[in-house]
């Protein structure tokens, strides 16, 4: 009975994960395909879409953009995300409640909210739009991924591994520097790279804060209008999925050598 | 009940610490270590200590025993320099505390998680505190190799340490503390995680390991037992005060309230009532036991919430008698209620002859016998008599 | 001395006040700006700072808004609970089915898609939906159909669909990490008073869960009504949602008093509903507190 139960949810849970990578199973079909219409029978193979793709100048700007942004958001976010994270595991103080509520209120705030608010601000206050403000937001939206990941990588340190270092001699600092930092190294790492892949994906807060600098979601909505360009966004997309499951199997092995290196069971997971 | 009769004896004592007595030099001549004068500490509306006052001698293992919530922990912390006081002094060989943060503080700490970095060896986590230490690499190294020789883990360093089992963890924790020579070495409740065979083997390895490095040991427990078999003195703490501060033995013997009797080991109390006394006694009425004069160095104190006078008896402090024996002190008779079989030795819950002259309810006091081959344990039901003195019973007035 | 309720005050406010301010900066002081502008006048390319309640009477007259915000809250309510109910019993098998080590790779798996292009996975149905679609072409090639069937793309279902499949880690992880929360021994021990498999989970499980539930609707719900890209590409522009009507205030018709009462307005409703929805779901809440 039980067996039977489990058996039906695991076919069930496996339909489901074929419906889940339906379309990208399509992206690398589609982009070595030797057709401008992205529609079946396949006409033969082809790699002429990703040297189209090299060969694009703007497309090169939008992802040397993306990558900018990614970059600065992702470190900016951890940093301040590394902040908050210690500060709500390690100390109770007034107000906390509140404090990490705004932190984490984008998690549940529409996107667009978000760009409309920061588009009416950074105009009133005559800031240029631009690859800058972009940064700006996309830090904002990163920080609460980096707090909760952080969260859960200081949370599960013993607060007496700290006191034990300072007893032993060290001073704050350096107890931080030499038990705590190195513990929670991997949720620094695997914070990174999430809001990395956050960033270079955010299409959004772009959309609205970039001006007319393109970034790599910009630039791909702005094809999908021409029909004659989709082979070449069905190879970089093919291209960024092969990224984004690199980032995140690297983020993921980082999440469990920490596990390992401290010696926890592995719960699963990394949200 | 047909063996001859048993002399008084002490079963629950454990044997540790009586085995300790002859090697140990007095400490009463020894210079102070740890001085509290009225330590206060509040969080927030709380007060956690109330006042603590207290004198640890050089070598001395001090144990600080009560129930979670009484302040044991924190009077720890304090010392070690974790928690910050509100009023009153703390002096480490002979030096105010007040502005020295617990990374300078010649204490160290052994702490109840243990605390092992988890990322480290075992070497590393023994060396850690010698990173400011001017020696050179390979002399640090031999030090380490000495403090893991000193716990029993010589050749354990290039361990990971979150491969330890519970007792290697405790000894590594004690390895890192001890390296660095401290005056102090305080320990928060650290056989607590430890099983039972597992405990009982480290607080022996615990005594010889404070006498081997003659230093200050404070520990801190909720395990009565733990505190009689380790210290040289105990302070029993409630409600952040210093209930009693005593040896073990005047501890057990002469508690100074009823709560610190109930607390540590078993003790039966009686209703009593005080018929009048002398320069060195009092006299007191027991139902079942009769008129007692009660020697004047055995009266304690009552605690608020207690009906009245009472008073109380360990249960090794009496003895059964069997049929036509003799004994040199007091002896009354009662019916066996209830028989309770331990292996080494037995309880028997006795109903006292008359015990519910008072209040009409027949009161229980358990005692204890150790059992020997070929010594019936009789059974519920059976008429005994009971052999006592004035001199082991305690009055709570 | 000071006590130790006020040093830790202390030393967690200053911790924590780079990104509370980046977050003061960056998210309050917007979102009380389009606040303010809601209430201000429009005067083309400046902005009146004169108090008026024109605006969110402009945006609740307009049949077109009424229409939109109830499209968008029913598109959104809709999406919510495909994705949960398809979600609960993924969560279900990695919880109780799975061997705990194996558990880590099933949720990998799960998040991968995620983490991907959200545009070009949004576009992908649209390819596999399309007139000249996936679906379309391929029924043709093997001769099911002879003309390409004209529902499947721009209506309010295909919308619906896209969506669940992007927020489907959304509702699973929730609710998994309830469904992990619950020790084992409860089940066994309704089981053991009597209950068949099915009340247990009933009367059991599902109550125990539910915490993990409320989250799932919620991080579904409230994204998907500010959902811009999918209506637009997946609707063709021709089913707006309330994103793409704040959108079109905000920048192309560059009205940004009406398009922050717009704003504030659909912001106003899912707040009222979100909370709406924890109060009724509020004694399932309280049993882990």
């Amino acid at each position: 009975m039980n067996r039977l139960q489990g058996s039906g949810l695991r076919v069930y849970t496996l339909i489901y994960l074929a419906f889940l990578y339906a379309p990208i199973v399509l992206l690398p079909i589609f982009a070595f395909n030797n057709a401008t219409v992205i529609a079946f029978p396949l006409q033969g193979f082809t790699t002429n879409w990703f040297v189209q793709m090299a060969e694009n100048p703007t497309l090169r700007q939008a992802l040397l953009n993306s990558l900018l942004i990614a970059v600065s958001a992702s470190v900016l976010a951890t940093c301040l995300g590394i902040f908050a994270a210690r500060a709500s595991t390690r100390f109770d103080f007034r107000g906390k409640g509140p404090v990490m509520g705004l932190i984490m209120l984008p998690l549940v705030l529409p996107e667009i909210i978000v760009a409309v608010s920061l588009l009416v601000v950074l105009l009133a206050a005559g800031v240029g739009l631009s690859i800058f403000t972009v940064i700006l937001g996309h830090t904002l939206i990163c920080m609460p991924y980096a707090v909760a990941i952080l969260s859960t990588a200081f949370s599960s340190l013993d607060k007496s591994l700290e006191e034990a270092a300072y007893d032993l001699g060290e001073t704050k600092w350096s107890a931080f520097r030499l038990v705590i930092l190195p513990l929670v190294m991997p949720g620094i790492v695997s914070a990174l790279l999430m809001s990395f892949t956050i960033s270079l994906d955010e299409f959004i807060i772009a959309f609205f804060l970039a001006g007319n600098q393109p970034t790599l979601p910009t630039y791909i909505f702005s094809q999908l209008r021409f029909p004659k360009s989709i082979p070449m966004i069905m190879a970089l997309g093919t291209l960024l999925v092969l990224m984004s499951i690199v980032l995140l199997t690297l983020a993921e092995h980082f999440r469990r050598r920490g596990v390992a290196r401290t010696g926890q069971t592995d719960t699963g997971g990394f949200i | 009940m047909t063996a001859a009769p048993q002399p008084l004896q002490p079963p629950v004592q454990p044997t540790a610490h009586a085995s300790r007595g002859p090697a140990r030099p007095p400490l009463d001549g020894r210079k102070a270590m740890i001085e509290c004068r009225g330590v206060q500490k509040y969080y927030g509306d709380y007060h956690a200590l109330r006042g603590i006052d207290l004198t640890i001698r050089e070598g001395e293992f001090f144990s600080l025993l009560g129930p979670s919530g009484c302040g044991k922990t924190t009077l720890l912390r304090t010392i070690a320099g974790f928690e910050g006081i509100d009023g009153g002094v703390v002096l480490v060989d002979g030096r105010d505390m007040a502005n020295v943060p617990a990374n300078v503080r010649p204490t160290n700490m052994v702490f109840q998680s243990y605390a092992i970095f988890p990322h480290l060896t075992v070497a590393e986590n023994v060396g850690f505190g010698l990173r400011r230490d001017p020696r050179s690499r390979a002399e640090k190294a031999a030090a380490v190799e000495d403090a893991l020789g000193m716990v029993g883990l010589k050749g354990y360093g290039g361990r990971a340490a979150h491969a330890l089992s519970g007792g290697q963890r405790q000894r590594v924790a004690l390895a890192r503390a001890l390296i660095l020579k401290p005056k102090v070495l305080l320990l928060d409740e650290p056989l607590s995680a430890l099983d039972r065979k597992m405990r009982e083997q480290m607080q022996v390895e615990l005594i010889k390991l404070q006498r081997q490095v003659g230093i200050t040991f404070v520990l801190v427990t909720h395990d009565q037992e733990e505190a009689l078999v380790m210290s040289d003195r105990i302070a029993v703490m409630f409600e952040g005060e210093i209930a009693q501060l005593d040896g073990p033995e005047a501890l057990y013997a002469r508690p100074a309230s009823r709560r610190v009797a109930d607390f540590i080991g078993v003790m039966n109390f009686t209703p009593a009532r005080i018929m009048g006394g002398g320069a060195d006694h009092v006299t007191v009425a027991v139902p079942g036991f009769g008129t007692v004069d009660i020697p004047a160095a055995n009266v304690s104190r009552a605690d608020r919430g207690d009906a009245g006078p009472s008073i109380g008896f360990r249960p090794e402090a009496a003895t059964l008698l069997p049929a036509g024996a003799e004994a040199p002190g007091r002896v009354t008779e009662g019916v066996i209620d209830e028989v309770v079989y331990y292996g080494d030795m037995t309880y028997y819950d006795v109903i006292m002859d008359g015990s519910d002259a008072y209040d009409g309810v027949p009161h229980e006091v358990r005692i204890s016998m150790r059992n020997v081959f070929g010594r019936e344990v009789p059974d519920v039901g059976t008429r005994v008599r009971v052999s006592w003195s004035p001199g082991s019973l305690v009055l709570f007035r | 001395m000071a006590t130790a309720n006020s040093t830790e005050t202390g030393q967690g406010l200053r911790l924590i006040a780079p990104p509370l301010l980046y977050a003061i900066l960056m998210l309050a002081v917007p979102l009380l700006t389009i606040l303010a502008y809601s209430f201000f006048k429009d005067g083309y390319l400046t902005i009146v700072r004169e108090f008026t309640l024109e605006n969110y009477r402009a945006t609740w007259a307009d049949p077109i808004f009424r229409t939109i915000l109830a499209r968008s809250l029913m598109v959104a309510a809709m999406v919510t609970a495909v994705t949960v109910l398809m979600a609960f019993p993924v969560a279900y098998f990695l919880s109780f089915v799975v061997a705990p080590q194996r558990k880590a790779l099933w949720i990998f798996l799960i998040t991968i898609p995620f983490w991907t292009s959200y545009l070009v996975r949004v576009f992908l149905w649209k390819v596999i939906l399309g007139f000249n679609g996936v679906i379309n072409s391929g029924l043709k090639t093997i001769g099911l159909i002879d003309e390409p069937l004209k529902f499947l793309l721009y209506n309010t279902g295909s919308i619906v669909m896209t969506l669940s499949h992007s927020y489907a880690p959304f509702a699973i992880l929730p609710i998994y990490v309830a469904l992990e929360k619950i020790d084992r021994s409860l089940l066994e021990a309704g089981r053991d008073l009597g209950e068949s498999r099915l009340m247990t989970f009933w009367r059991v499980t599902l109550p125990l869960a539910m915490p993990g539930v409320v989250a799932a609707v919620l991080i579904v719900f409230i994204p998907t009504i500010g959902d811009y890209v999918t209506p637009t590409v997946i609707g063709g522009g021709k089913i707006p949602m309330v994103a793409n009507l704040i959108q079109a205030q905000m920048l192309d018709i560059d009205n940004k008093p009406l398009g922050s009462a717009i704003a504030i307005s659909a912001m106003a409703v899912v707040a009222v509903l979100s909370l709406l929805f924890l109060f009724l779901n509020r004694r399932f809440l309280r049993v882990r507190a």
